[in-house]
């Protein structure tokens, strides 16, 4: 086997020469702020609640990559579909589910959004246009592709967002999808979360090629890499990217630069990255602290922050409150929702 | 309120660990996130990381200590304005929100549900199949091949609803490879009968991304064998997410495409996958026989809210038989066929194996033997009550497939048959099928490979002991 090549790819927050990305209004910064304080602090519980063994299996945590799904979400409308994988808890509260239904699902209860069938990787929401949460690697991109056909096919001007990580950009089946999305110029956006890990191996100890923006390149779909650690940035992207299809030009492909905070799932010890890595990501380029940093020197008070953390803590507590409390699905559930 | 830190799990099956090493001391200040400890166990070591902020209060569990069970309180983290004196108030994260002021330590332990008495497993609910509607007397019979009949079916139902779309390779200006969707692109045109790729498994997965999104695609495999390709998002997508979201999202769609061996194609193009999307709960699975039963269970199929599969038969696409001329003819999924009555033994096939039992059971009228044929139509869900009722009237029992005996639709056939009606058997079941070899070209070993009519009647004849 050949030695791992020398990575190539830039530290997640670096800036790619642009300049800066346009500045937020004061409202889209708290609502960014808030959004992703909701992430972080609902991951943050299902971890503790994992660790006392409220939670079962597996349980991918979203710490770290907050601000791409809540910028993205920002440059969608009503009835925009979105799709991901398995780290999905981030996406489903940044599409307006509860975190109380998010929650009991992960415990395994009646009240979850899947009647605690689903679990962590595999919960929908028909009615806010979250289409799971699905468990095999790749395979939410073909199906992304396929709600973005259903728009095409019903003459609507909706996108469909698309996302996976830089592990998942290696399946065969997102290719094959990527060539019917430009033969056929579906409007979905492709989003490759690149945290810099599958699991354990390394961008560059799995890809050929590490810049993911071009990974159309042979479909000729135009892709992008973004600052995956800076709200603004990643909105302005996608709204480049959603207006690129909504437009009837096919599809897209943003490669958010981004990083995970905590192991690949519960179980994994990271012993693939130092401690420093990961420190000097959190400290040096927090999509929260960013945030929270540019809010302060804009003169909004510590106070004004702290309720915002307060009613975040809230929800979040009440939500761990319910998904504890509420009982399990009743027997009679185990043979309903196989047919319909 | 000081809050406490416990040992935590990091599996599913971990009960408990070695405290290895302590990074924040006594009165340091905390951030949320911030590593505090180090634990260890047979498998890994790990970081602790605090979940709130304030100052550590008190170590409980001195670095070193080894087997510490978890959920046990090892820290405890002070809030913002809180001294030592407040260590005593210290609750669990779980009983945070609810604890009173003067509460004592809350016992370190999620609330999972009370443990109860074991649940029983409730009964598995009974297949239900809609009534077979009467064909009306005096209904005119009209003669077509079943490419022709499988053509109307879909033509029928894509005039009736316009959500019904065809997908596949060459199913449009090729007018299918093998001109089975002949006509339907200059009816309908591109937007609802479109030419893909090659690329099985990105267009399954793109079909069932569209019939989550609510329309209704027929996506045709060249052959089921290129279906392997797609097998992950037929089962993993396609089958399992209906129950997956609780019954919120689930996909109509069917698979459809010639199943089986054709003739001389050899084995990566011959193999029956009847047993293998049998063996799926959320799937539907029909292999029809007849022109008509094509026709009226394709169009239910189309109908079904449930992803199907539909198994077709190359040999089988040019035969003609009668269909009736009706607005519109159903046949419903789950119901098998008596296709010739007989009181001395039954046997039981589907799809082509149909071909042998019916030759078989003229041969066997010859000699006075009345075999009963029950034409199974739909694998799942399987109609045990048609095949159980015959068998107590004949007393034996022969299943006929050209797929392989392990694991087989036959096999499951066999183990209904002596769980519904063991009493009422005179002879064991007997099984005619495929050999267990992959399908050899040469015209000899092929024809050896596959079933035949003498080895039905062989079969037929040793269960009546003549």
């Amino acid at each position: 086997m050949a030695a791992p090549k020398k990575s190539v790819t830039k530290e997640a927050g670096q800036e790619k020469g642009d300049s800066s990305p346009p500045e937020f209004t004061k409202e889209q910064e708290l609502k960014a702020l808030r959004d992703m304080l909701l992430i972080r602090r609902f991951e943050e519980k299902a971890g503790q609640l994992y660790g006392m063994g409220a939670i079962g299996g597996f349980c991918h945590l979203y710490i770290g990559q907050e601000a791409v799904v809540v910028g993205m979400q920002m440059t969608l409308k009503k009835g925009d579909q979105v799709i991901t994988g398995y780290r999905d808890h981030g996406h489903m509260l940044a599409c307006g589910m509860e975190a109380k239904g998010v929650m009991a699902e992960l415990t395994g209860r009646r009240g979850g959004y899947s009647k605690g069938k689903g679990g962590s990787m595999h919960m929908f929401s028909v009615a806010e246009h979250f289409y799971g949460g699905h468990g095999i690697v790749g395979a939410q991109v073909s199906l992304g592709t396929g709600l973005a056909f259903a728009n095409r096919y019903r003459e609507n001007d909706f996108v469909s967002l698309a996302y996976f990580g830089d592990g998942a950009a290696n399946q065969g089946q997102v290719y094959e999808s990527f060539n019917m999305a430009e033969l056929w110029k579906l409007p979905v956006v492709y989003i490759i979360e690149n945290n810099r890990y599958a699991m354990g191996t390394s961008v560059a100890r799995s890809s050929a090629q590490t810049d993911f923006s071009k990974r159309g390149a042979s479909f000729n779909i135009p892709g992008r890499q973004v600052d995956g650690m800076d709200v603004r940035a990643v909105k302005a992207a996608g709204d480049e990217a959603v207006a690129w299809c909504r437009a009837g030009k096919g599809p897209y492909i943003l490669e958010m630069q981004t990083y995970r905070y905590r192991g690949h799932s519960m179980s994994d010890p990271a012993k693939y990255r130092t401690r420093e890595e990961v420190e000097k990501v959190r400290h040096d380029h927090d999509p929260i602290e960013q945030v929270r940093n540019r809010l302060l020197a804009a003169n909004v008070s510590e106070q004004d922050l702290k309720s915002i953390d307060a009613e975040v803590r809230d929800i979040v507590n009440a939500a761990a409150d319910f998904a504890q409390h509420d009982p399990e699905p009743d027997p009679s559930e185990l043979y309903t929702d196989v047919y319909r | 309120m000081p809050i406490q830190v416990l040992m935590p799990a990091l599996s599913p099956t971990m009960e408990k660990g070695n405290l290895a090493k302590w990074l924040k001391k006594e009165g340091e200040p905390i951030k949320s996130g911030d590593v505090i400890a180090e634990i260890e166990t047979d498998k890994a070591t790990m970081e602790v990381e605090a979940t709130d902020e304030g100052t550590l209060g008190q170590i409980l569990i001195p670095e070193g200590t080894a087997d510490v069970a978890v959920n046990t309180p090892i820290a405890t983290i002070l809030a913002d304005g809180e001294s030592a004196a407040d260590l005593a108030k210290a609750v669990s994260p779980a009983k945070q929100e609810k604890a009173a002021e003067s509460a004592p330590p809350a016992q370190a332990k999620a609330e999972a549900p009370a443990p109860k008495a074991e649940e029983k497993v409730p009964a598995a609910p009974k297949a239900v199949s809609e009534p077979e509607p009467e064909v009306p007397a005096g209904t005119e019979m009209i003669t077509q091949t079943i490419r022709e009949a499988l053509r109307d079916a879909m033509a029928e139902e894509m005039r009736r609803d316009p959500d019904v779309f065809l997908m596949g390779e060459e199913v449009a200006e090729y007018q299918g490879a093998y001109k089975v969707s002949q006509g339907l692109l200059q009816e309908f045109g591109a937007r609802r009968v479109i030419d893909t790729p090659i690329t099985e498994h990105g267009f399954a997965g793109i079909g069932i991304g569209a019939a989550m999104a609510g329309l209704k695609p027929i996506v045709e495999f060249m052959t089921f064998n290129f279906a392997m390709q797609a097998m992950d998002q037929l089962i993993n997508s396609a089958a399992k997410t209906l129950y997956m979201s609780g019954g919120q999202m689930g996909c109509s769609i069917v698979f459809r495409g010639p199943n089986g061996a054709a003739a001389r194609v050899a084995a990566q193009h011959s193999q029956d996958y009847s047993s293998w999307y049998s063996h799926i709960p959320g799937l539907k699975v029909i292999a029809p026989f007849s022109a008509a039963d094509y026709k009226g269970l394709l169009k239910s199929a189309i109908r079904d809210p449930n992803p199907v599969i539909f198994l077709e038969n190359e040999v089988l696409y040019g035969h003609s038989g009668e269909v009736p001329k009706l607005d519109d003819y159903i046949v419903p999924i789950g119901k098998a066929r008596v296709a010739r009555k007989g009181q001395h033994v039954t046997i039981i096939s589907w799809s082509n194996g149909m071909t042998y039992s019916l030759k078989a059971a003229d041969e066997l009228a010859k000699e006075g033997i009345e075999a009963e044929v029950v034409d199974l139509r739909t694998l799942r869900p399987m109609d045990t009550e048609t095949i159980v009722e015959s068998v107590k009237k004949t007393g034996r029992a022969v299943t006929v497939e050209e797929g392989w005996q392990q694991s087989g639709v036959g096999a499951e056939v066999a183990a209904r048959i002596m769980e519904h009606a063991f009493d009422y058997l005179d002879a064991p079941v007997t099984r005619v099928s495929g050999k267990d070899v992959p399908m050899p070209y040469a015209a000899n070993l092929e024809k050896m490979a596959l079933p035949s009519v003498a080895e039905v009647v062989e079969a037929a004849k040793a269960v009546c002991y003549r």
